[in-house]
């Protein structure tokens, strides 16, 4: 079946219509160059001894993934990943919920209000880096200004020169990013619960509470779960803040393990070993997106 | 019991006169209560809300304008005595920002030509062709945007070193049309689904090929939804900092995001001329995003959600 081509001619079915595949070829010709074929190559070169100067020097098998496992930083890179994914995430999720049921509120100015909250994100993550590491300047922040007036601290923090503050204020500042993107996707599930079904409940003497768990919460769950899965993936391989605001550090004290690849990979010039680092983030992701293709799957059958 | 009995009431149509009574006192309550403290809860929340999303943007543009003298003494935690251009002045005289800006412009702009044509060509053929392996190349595109950027990173700089194309903004838009165009796809794809196929049928019934259908048909069609879509990867290689940090190194390529980065090192202290740069990175994206949010963000809560 090719096209909508009404006429089953004998000519046409012998020749059939090539617009679709013609029209498909662009795309799936890039996904093959810069995706399919470097994510091979970055299998293979997790698997030689390359350099950024000297190229692949020779093969190496399962060297930089002995390396790898038995660097005693691996523990506290992978610690930071799961801190760094589950707080980022957390607080998306539970902010992004409750922003989405503040957006689905009938109040004046709404169709604004929704745009201007998701402002954080079209912006550049560099910028947001820089805007951030602005207010939480340890000399002239506003933060640190503000604080010390209220009288919540007696002198100024160094949020990120401090290895137990810094991973956490990344979160923080990850989560300011990316709540509004979760909020928006519930929003948009929320919008879908059929106001009837609200209505019925409510007629057969559901309050506001049960009507929220029994009639709104089922019908956004598969969006929440979808919204969360996706979050987890892009948050997991965000590096960007990271690498601006505090360079994996003090210490190591937030690099995260994709974090450490690319360092690993044009700090220190090992191509070879930074690759072998991402392709256990691959691995270890690669659940998480078969559990994506999953729900997203089911929810369109 | 009383659950259970509700819901019998409630089905049949019939329901207690003293229920009925509680009931119509509990709403009005609820409505009072309703009146006086959950709407303007909501909006002191709503207006906190609004701070804090905004408020960064407004200190940041106003860090700009202050004198840096100012800025060394008291930092933000006074308002500007006066308004101060300086930040900008040097910003353009002593730093290469206006190449970086070019760069930007120039990538961005090529990235979304190129891949408005390649993503709407892909959604056409995926929105109204039928044909095998059509839902495998739905998943691949869902997949390709999940590809870890560290991972591809690597072996995407040895490629692009043995083409030539290294600290080149053609390789740069290579890259950049690669991965707008899945989400671009996405984007375009949703919104032919919503125009009626009868009008295919009916080219299709007057003669046309396919071919035409699509140049005389869908094309003109598809414009509003090429607003958002060349927006949306407008925005996505303005702001992107990994590859670009990767594959440029002098200012023949470097975009804002990669020369921002360098500044936070070069100018730890100049926050005038930091939040200079920062106000001209964020202009275009912020008035392109406020323009067409609202097929946009439709688009963005259809596209990650539905396969």
């Amino acid at each position: 079946m090719t096209a909508l081509t009404a006429a089953p001619s004998a000519k046409r079915r012998r020749r059939p219509d090539l617009t679709a595949p013609l029209f498909l070829l662009p795309t799936l010709l890039l996904l093959l160059v810069f995706v399919a074929y470097p994510f091979l190559r970055a299998i293979w070169l997790s698997f030689t001894d390359t350099t950024l100067l000297g190229g692949t020097l020779g093969f190496v098998g399962l060297d930089n993934f002995r390396s790898l496992f038995t660097d005693p930083s691996f523990g506290t890179y992978l610690r930071s990943s799961i801190v760094w994914m589950t707080g980022g995430v957390g607080l998306q999720l539970v902010f992004g919920v409750i922003g989405a049921l503040l957006l689905n509120q009938r109040f004046r100015l709404r169709g604004v209000v929704r745009g201007l909250a998701m402002i954080p994100w079209a912006t550049p993550s560099v910028l947001v880096a820089l805007i951030w590491m602005w207010l939480l300047d340890p000399n002239h922040g506003l933060v640190n200004a503000v604080l010390t007036r209220v009288g919540l601290i007696h002198s100024p923090i160094a949020w990120f020169g401090n290895p137990h503050s810094a991973l956490p204020t990344l979160i923080v500042v990850d989560a300011w990013q990316g709540i509004p993107f979760f909020a928006v996707m519930v929003l948009a599930a929320l919008q879908a619960v059929p106001e009837e079904l609200k209505e019925s409940a409510r007629t057969d003497g559901c309050g506001t509470l049960r009507v929220f768990w029994f009639i709104t919460v089922p019908s956004i769950l598969p969006t929440v779960l979808i919204t969360l899965v996706l979050r987890l993936i892009w948050t997991a391989n965000y590096i960007d803040l990271a690498y601006v605001l505090t360079g994996g550090g003090p210490g190591i004290s937030s690099t995260t393990i994709p974090l450490a690849s690319y360092l690993t990979a044009y700090k220190e010039g090992a191509l070879g070993s930074g690759a072998s680092y991402a392709v256990v983030q691959a691995a270890v992701l690669a659940v998480l997106v078969a559990i994506y293709i999953r729900l997203t799957r089911r929810r369109e059958a | 019991m009383v659950a259970l009995e509700r819901t019998a009431a409630g089905a049949i149509g019939v329901r207690h006169p003293d229920r009925v009574a509680t009931e119509r006192r509990r709403t009005r309550t609820a409505s009072m209560l309703k009146r006086i403290v959950a709407r303007p809860a909501l909006y002191v929340v709503l207006v906190l809300w609004m701070v804090g999303t905004l408020g960064p943007y407004v200190v940041m543009a106003l860090t700009s304008v202050t004198p840096e003298k100012q800025l060394i003494a008291y930092g933000m935690s006074r308002l500007p005595s006066h308004f101060s251009v300086r930040g900008y002045a040097e910003l353009f005289s002593t730093t290469p920002f206006v190449s970086y800006m070019a760069n930007s412009i120039i990538t961005a702009l090529s990235t979304v030509v190129f891949s408005l044509i390649v993503a709407s060509a892909a959604a056409i053929s995926l929105s109204r062709f039928r044909f095998r392996g059509r839902t495998t190349v739905l998943t691949t595109l869902l997949i390709a945007q999940l590809f870890p950027a560290v991972l591809l990173v690597i072996p995407l700089s040895t490629m692009l070193q043995s083409a030539h194309l290294l600290d080149s903004r053609a390789g740069l838009v290579l890259v950049y049309v690669t991965f707008a165009t899945p989400f671009a796809t996405y984007l375009l794809k949703g919104f032919l689904d919503s125009l009626p196929r009868e009008l295919d049928e009916a080219a299709t019934v007057d003669g046309c090929t396919p071919m035409q259908m699509v140049r005389y048909i869908l094309v003109p069609l598809l414009r509003p939804g090429l607003a958002a879509a060349g927006t949306y990867i407008f925005i996505f290689s303005w702001n992107e900092f990994l590859y670009a940090l990767t594959f440029t190194s002098s200012t023949a390529s470097q975009t804002i995001p990669v020369g921002l980065q360098f500044f936070i090192g070069d100018y730890q202290i100049r926050w005038d001329l930091l939040t200079a740069a920062g106000v001209i990175a964020a202009v275009p994206v912020l008035v392109g995003f406020m323009l067409v949010q609202r097929q946009l963000i439709g688009g963005l809560s259809a596209g990650a959600v539905k396969g």
